[in-house]
């Protein structure tokens, strides 16, 4: 426990009065990172459950991992692909990871120093929100992006996405989301077409996703062709260049498996999600002519393409920015889906909808919310008049 | 004296039209991406106001209540059309820039609200005085937005280059989300979060 007493001989010198006592936040924040503090609520009504914060961003990070170990290998197989190098799991999954770390450390120490900012200002101890939205940040960005933009998106996300609005718990949009949308509106050169998908792409080749390439597609054999290229298997098990965390509709999918039975995510936004884009891919398959091939693309490959899959399972159902209610949550993934799917097809200038889509959704939740609650009390009053006008004909 | 210089000086700070009494954001939003356009406009919007104030003060007691509103549209469209056709003769570069933001100085909420809220009950020299006063800090705010939109959004100032191309050359780039209107939005919104951390009497009111 030599830790434990060191801790202890440092928060005395923190204590209220000594000179010292401006870093009380930081050193808290420490602490609780690395202990289970020991504060309970000691008044008014409430809840005793183990489920806490700290719980609930553990497991949004341990669902990470499946998509984020995938994504590391598949930085390795894709830049080793493309050169015509046969590498094996270990070259590959190293590789990656030189490639990931630095784009992972930068998000941590860039977000974390303003949480601690602000922590310090505020007079807080610095929450364990940061945790997840650190992790999500590099997982939805190309992995040839910059690290300065790494920072700057991070530390942007920080305080317009969530301290503006008072920190963990209060943001309207999911920060990592907002991360990104900066990025891509900043750098847009860096954020779309051919050359930043795969790590150290030789000059004159294009790199670009399947997603990209279907975009661009305007005949049927262009289609047809771009299919032979990627088979569905490809674009299920995630053997496409794309953003790192993306790629692999399965690994996605096992976290989605755990996210739904721990509790954290909900089983109910993500099937609508998927409900939604499907419909919205089934509608535009009905109306596809040969003019407009990318209308033709089955509603299924929309499923596994781009960044669909993971940011239905993973930034649509955040737990501060989605919608709480029951059938708020069906309405709000639906409608989430059949935004993503719309902006994807029907907008020529963003090739990945999905980030405007839940962006977009993230701003209704509330409304969504307070209709579907309204609409339980009407119910429920029409039914107690009902009632009412029983009993004094009785 | 006191007075006087009082109505001169409150909105540049603690009464300022764009940051406490959020009136004019439009505007700042469409002509702040560089700072040439936006100083222009500043004093287009001075001209107009403090001239506006003027002639509604001096006609403050014959204009009928019911059709004031009427009265200073008309007065205030006269004296945009003036420095519309102003622009067009001298500055035609900037004229072509600001486009239709010059005409639409008739509708910048600022001026019919300082039309309203003083130069309706006022003398003429404290109305010149406010106009000139509420039309400099909404060209504060103008000037600080489009400082920072030009130099991040476009890597100059005043149209002279300030970052290097070296720069560039070592893999910087300029932040292109400054050019689009939502980063002034997000930029005003800065300027407000800083100005109300500094004057806690700000803080208070809504």
């Amino acid at each position: 426990m030599g830790l434990r007493h060191f801790l202890d001989k440092l928060k005395r010198k923190v204590e209220p009065g000594s000179s010292l006592h401006f870093l009380y936040a930081t050193l808290e924040a420490l602490d609780t990172f690395l202990y289970v503090p020991n504060k309970v609520t000691t008044k008014g009504a409430h809840i005793r459950d183990a489920v806490d914060l700290k719980r609930v961003m553990t497991a949004v990070v341990i669902a990470l991992m499946p998509p984020l170990l995938f994504g590391i290998w598949n930085i390795g197989y894709e830049h080793f692909h493309i050169l015509g190098m046969q590498t094996n799991l270990w070259q590959n999954f190293g590789y990656g990871l030189i490639k990931f770390l630095p784009i992972v450390i930068v998000s941590y120490l860039a977000g974390g120093l303003v949480e601690v900012i602000f922590a310090q200002i505020n007079k807080e101890e610095v929450s364990e929100g940061y945790l997840v939205t650190g992790l999500l940040i590099p997982m939805i960005i190309p992995v040839d992006t910059p690290l300065w933009m790494v920072a700057l998106a991070a530390i942007f996300a920080t305080i317009f996405g969530k301290e503006v609005f008072g920190g963990t718990g209060y943001n309207i949009f999911n920060p990592a989301l907002l991360a990104r949308a900066f990025l891509f509106f900043s750098y847009p050169r860096w954020m779309s077409g051919d050359k930043v998908w795969i790590a150290g792409l030789p000059d004159g080749i294009s790199g670009a996703t399947p997603l990209g390439q279907l975009s661009q597609a305007t005949t049927v054999e262009q289609l047809n062709a771009i299919h032979a290229h990627f088979s569905v298997a490809d674009m299920f098990f995630g053997f496409i260049p794309g953003s790192i965390g993306e790629t692999s509709t399965l690994a996605i999918l096992i976290g989605a498996a755990f996210l739904i039975y721990t509790g954290v995510g909900s089983w109910k936004t993500m099937l609508a999600a998927f409900i939604g884009g499907g419909f919205m891919g089934w509608l535009l398959n009905i109306f596809a002519t040969p003019t407009n091939p990318y209308m033709a693309v089955p509603f299924w490959e929309h499923w596994l393409l781009g960044g669909f899959a993971f940011g239905m399972v993973y930034m649509l159902t955040d737990p501060v920015s989605s919608a709480h209610t029951e059938l708020g949550k069906w309405i709000y993934g639906f409608l989430a889906g059949l935004m993503a799917i719309l902006i994807r097809v029907l907008n020529p200038a963003y090739p990945e909808g999905v980030m405007l889509a839940i962006l977009l959704m993230n701003m209704f939740a509330p409304l969504i919310d307070y209709l579907v609650v309204n609409g339980h009390i009407k119910r429920r009053m029409k039914h107690a008049q009902l009632l009412n006008g029983m009993n004094l004909k009785i | 004296m006191a007075k006087l210089s009082k109505i001169l000086t409150e909105p540049l700070n603690l009464n300022n039209p764009v940051t406490v009494q959020i009136l004019g954001i439009c505007s700042a939003l469409a002509i702040t991406v560089k700072m040439k356009p936006a100083v222009v406009m500043a004093l287009s919007v001075m001209f107009v106001l403090s001239f506006a104030n003027v002639i509604i003060s001096l006609l403050r007691n014959t204009i009928p209540t019911r059709i004031r509103i009427i009265v200073q549209l008309v007065i205030v469209a006269a004296l945009v059309v003036l420095v519309d056709q102003f622009l067009k003769a001298y500055l035609f570069d900037i004229s072509k820039q600001l486009s239709v933001f010059v005409g639409l100085i008739i509708t910048n909420c600022i001026i019919m609200g300082r039309l309203e809220a003083f130069a309706l009950g006022n003398k003429p020299l404290p109305s010149f005085l406010d106009g000139i006063g509420n039309a400099a800090g909404y060209g504060i705010i103008l000037v600080i937005v489009s400082f920072f939109r030009e130099l991040l959004g476009s890597g100059t100032i005043w149209g002279f280059r300030v970052i290097p191309m070296s720069a560039y050359a070592h893999g910087y780039e300029n932040n292109g989300l400054m050019i689009l209107p939502p980063m002034a939005l997000i930029l005003i919104g800065t300027i407000i979060w800083i100005q109300r951390g500094i004057f806690k009497e700000l803080q208070g009111r809504s």
